[in-house]
């Protein structure tokens, strides 16, 4: 099964791979990582998804408890939660085809954030699968390049992931 | 005060209370160990490699409980260290290493004797740090020890960067009194529902067994965990890292168990219908195929590591705590209960097991000639059972031998290494165990294919006055390795003699020490007896053992524990479930 595990660390250097040796050195999969500083300058957060079984999820988390670095942690799947990723994917835009591709954006919501004579790099958030989505739509020899965050997670309602 | 880093370093020692240092100088440390010649009250021991400061740090804090403590340089002094760092770290024995690094500003640039001690070794430690500034110093060797200690004990490596310890620059020094870690917080007491739910459970076992480890040895509970098989009657088994917690010659204790355990313990833990696992963590040496382990048992777990918990066996009844404490509260429950195990369920228990006993499944033949290794560990006990005794191993059979054979009566006095399986571990770590205790009688039992992984710290047993006695069975095999190419690869064996064999008497001689060599039975008590009499000498006994031994009995990896493989010396048409 398919888990978003949001973990609060140490804003210390080395806390990252840390995790990372983690799920390398346990052979647990990481389907995606990301991580930046809080509004607190100390901590990071990070979001990770993975996938594996409830024994093996469990020990996911303990294992990741049991690093000096990581404060908390909490397991977004086991609750409603919100999902969005980011991508910026550029696209060859001549001029026939431009018209076409604003269309394409605006109906999932994206903005054009960059716009040259051959291309147009196009912003958009949501969950991973609209992403899939709108990559799909596109002809794929249009795609000049596609970089994508990560999905980041955040549970629904009043609860909070602080200390 | 003001002091540089390098007093710093050792300041912070002298307030932690450290009395000795295992260590090896190169030129990222030659500012600390300037600070180390500038004092006399922490001790520092001059190893001859530093893998052996770390097993005889290692050694020191398995025999006193103390964190061990070791110094080393940058680079390949780092490198040599990691083998002892994995070694601890396998076992969970508290230990901090301080190593040297390159100074911070070349750090990166693939400078002399420079590598990423913090990477390579961030597998293999509980924590460790890179200290940038000389204000971080004192704070951080205070976190390490008591990261190192707490909890679930481990090494721990501060990496410090040959700048940090310039004598020039001075600052102000105070030893923090306590530390505050948002992000480490060990659990101290377990659950009390829990607690009562696994008494409940034990109260209705009908084939209970206390299955125990290293954690009742770390955590200091031997006492609790006496009283408590005591109470209950139940049958106790410990696993090789446990062996000592529960005094051996107690007939409640029915032996080690798992691959060369005994046929009452794992045939025990086979049928048992309630298993209570204190301090152990169902290593694949113990459970055999996880499919076949204990296949009829309610499980309860107490380890202070949640990550121990249903990392390989499911259990039922988890009890996260300090081994100490939660037996403590469980003692308390099962008094205050008005229930108790019913004694006529708990006898017919005792007379199935003690069916099994009576297979005597350690039993070997000594004839006249060749002297059998479970003899001459047999010998030993009777020659050194009444000493204040500490015993090291290196990994092989002589150590399975060992742990099979010598009863130990009291929790830290077999000391060896379990989980990495280090050979090279038993003389350095017999050095720390003789170092903490000066007077009481140490030995160290060997391999002459061990041995030789560490075989220059004789040099530093001569320069510390240390008298080991060490205790080599050469049988002239790697023989664990050959008793598996036996078993397995059909009497092909590959690479597992051992040529080209030094006179080891003459070796021991050439350190400045006492060598023996014995290779008859009937010489064998006179000779420990003679070793073991001279006090301050250390001795080397190479004794010459039966090449062909075995150890029984021996479950296959991937068996179950009823799939035992018995010495030919029993009847063998046993059947054995
Ligand atoms: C050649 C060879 C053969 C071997 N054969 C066998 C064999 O036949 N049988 C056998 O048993 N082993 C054998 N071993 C050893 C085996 O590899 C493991 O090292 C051993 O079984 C682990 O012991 P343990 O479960 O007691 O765990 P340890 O490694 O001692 O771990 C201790 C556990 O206790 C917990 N703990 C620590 N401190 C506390 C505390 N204060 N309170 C509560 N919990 C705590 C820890 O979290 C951990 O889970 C062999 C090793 C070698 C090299
Ligand atoms: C550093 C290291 N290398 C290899 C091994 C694999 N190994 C385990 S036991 C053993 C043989 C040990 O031989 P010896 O010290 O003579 O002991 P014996 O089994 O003969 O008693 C070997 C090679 C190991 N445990 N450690
Ligand atoms: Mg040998």
């Amino acid at each position: 099964m398919r888990h978003i595990i949001s973990v609060l660390l140490e804003n210390e250097a080395g806390a990252l791979s840390r995790v990372a040796g983690l799920f390398s050195a346990r052979g647990y999969n990481i389907e995606s990582l990301t991580v930046a500083p809080t509004e607190d300058a100390t901590l990071s957060r990070m979001t990770l998804v993975t996938t594996g079984d409830e024994a093996i999820i469990e020990q996911i988390t303990k294992q990741l408890n049991k690093l000096v670095d990581v404060v908390k942690l909490v397991d977004l799947s086991e609750g409603a939660h919100i999902e969005r990723e980011l991508m910026m994917i550029k696209v060859r835009a001549d001029q026939a085809m431009r018209d076409e591709l604003k269309r394409l954006a605006d109906i999932f919501r994206g903005n054009i954030i960059d716009v040259t004579d051959v291309s147009y790099t196009i912003e958009m958030t949501g969950d991973g699968a609209k992403l899939d989505a709108f990559i799909r739509v596109l002809d794929p020899d249009l795609i000049i390049e596609t970089v994508r965050s990560g999905p980041l997670g955040i549970a629904r309602g009043g609860k909070r992931l602080a200390i | 005060m003001e002091l540089s880093g390098a007093e710093i370093v050792v300041q912070a020692l002298k307030d932690e209370g450290v009395e000795y240092v295992w260590g090896y100088p190169g030129g990222a440390v030659l500012h600390i160990y300037d600070a180390v010649f500038k004092q006399d009250s922490v001790r520092h021991i001059l190893v001859r490699h530093e893998q052996a400061a770390t097993h005889a740090a290692d050694g020191y804090a398995r025999a006193t409980g103390k964190v061990g403590v070791v110094l080393v340089t940058s680079g390949p002094g780092a490198t040599n260290a990691v083998t002892g760092i994995a070694t601890a770290y396998m076992d969970s024995i508290p230990m901090v290493v301080l190593t040297g690094q390159v100074p911070t500003p070349v750090i990166g640039s693939d400078a002399f004797q420079e590598v990423d001690t913090v990477g390579i070794t961030r597998p293999c430690v509980k924590h460790n740090f890179l200290v940038k500034r000389v204000e971080d110093l004192a704070d951080t060797i205070k976190k390490a020890f008591y990261i190192a200690a707490s909890g679930r004990p481990g090494p721990v490596v501060v990496d410090i960067p040959k700048d940090v310890t310039d004598p020039n620059i001075r600052i102000p020094y105070r030893y923090p009194d306590t530390v505050e870690m948002r992000s480490y917080n060990p659990v101290e007491k377990g659950h009390l529902g829990q607690i009562r739910k696994a008494v409940e459970m034990m109260i209705e076992a009908e084939r209970p067994v206390i299955y125990t480890g290293g954690g009742v040895v770390l955590g200091e509970a031997s006492a609790e965990l006496t009283e408590l098989v005591r109470t209950t009657g139940f049958p106790i088994t410990e696993t090789l890292m446990g062996l000592g917690a529960f005094p051996s010659s107690d007939p409640l204790f029915i032996g080690m168990l798992g691959m060369h355990g005994t046929y009452e313990a794992n045939m025990a833990m086979h049928e048992t219908d309630v298993l209570i696992a204190i301090g152990a963590r169902f290593d694949d040496r113990v459970t055999g195929k996880i499919a076949h382990f204990c296949p009829n048992a309610k499980i309860i777990h107490i380890d202070v590591d949640p990550a121990s918990i249903s990392k390989t066996v499911r259990v039922d009844v988890p009890i996260v705590g300090q081994v100490k404490s939660v037996l403590a509260d469980m003692l308390r429950v099962l008094r205050d209960n008005t229930r108790r195990p019913d004694p006529s369920r708990i006898a017919a228990w005792w007379d199935r097991i003690n069916g099994w006993r009576k297979l005597d499944c350690l039993r070997y033949e000594q004839g006249s000639d060749a002297i059998k290794p479970q003899y001459a560990v047999e010998t030993l006990y009777k020659v050194t059972r009444d000493d204040d005794f500490y015993l090291t191993s290196d990994v092989g059979q002589h150590q399975m031998f060992a742990a099979q054979f010598y009863p130990f009566e009291k929790p830290r006095r077999w000391i060896n290494s379990g989980g990495l399986g280090t050979m090279g571990f038993g003389l350095p770590a017999a050095m720390g165990v003789q170092q903490a205790f000066p007077d009481a009688t140490v030995a160290c039992v060997t391999g002459e294919a061990s041995i030789q992984m560490c075989i220059q710290e004789l040099a530093t047993c001569k320069q510390y006055s240390l008298p080991i006695k060490v205790v080599l069975l050469n049988n002239g095999y790697m023989g664990m390795v050959r008793q598996w190419q036996e078993f397995f690869y059909d009497g092909r064996y590959s690479h597992s003699y051992v040529d080209a064999l030094p006179d080891f008497k003459m070796l021991a001689e050439s350190f400045g020490h006492v060598g023996m060599r014995i290779d008859r039975p009937g010489d064998l008590e006179a000779a420990y007896r003679e070793a073991f009499g001279m006090k301050d000498r250390m001795v080397f006994m190479d004794i010459i053992v039966d090449p062909a031994e075995n150890v029984y009995p021996m479950i296959e990896a991937g068996k179950g524990h009823h799939e035992m493989h018995l010495s030919p010396h029993l009847s063998s048409d046993r059947e054995l479930a």
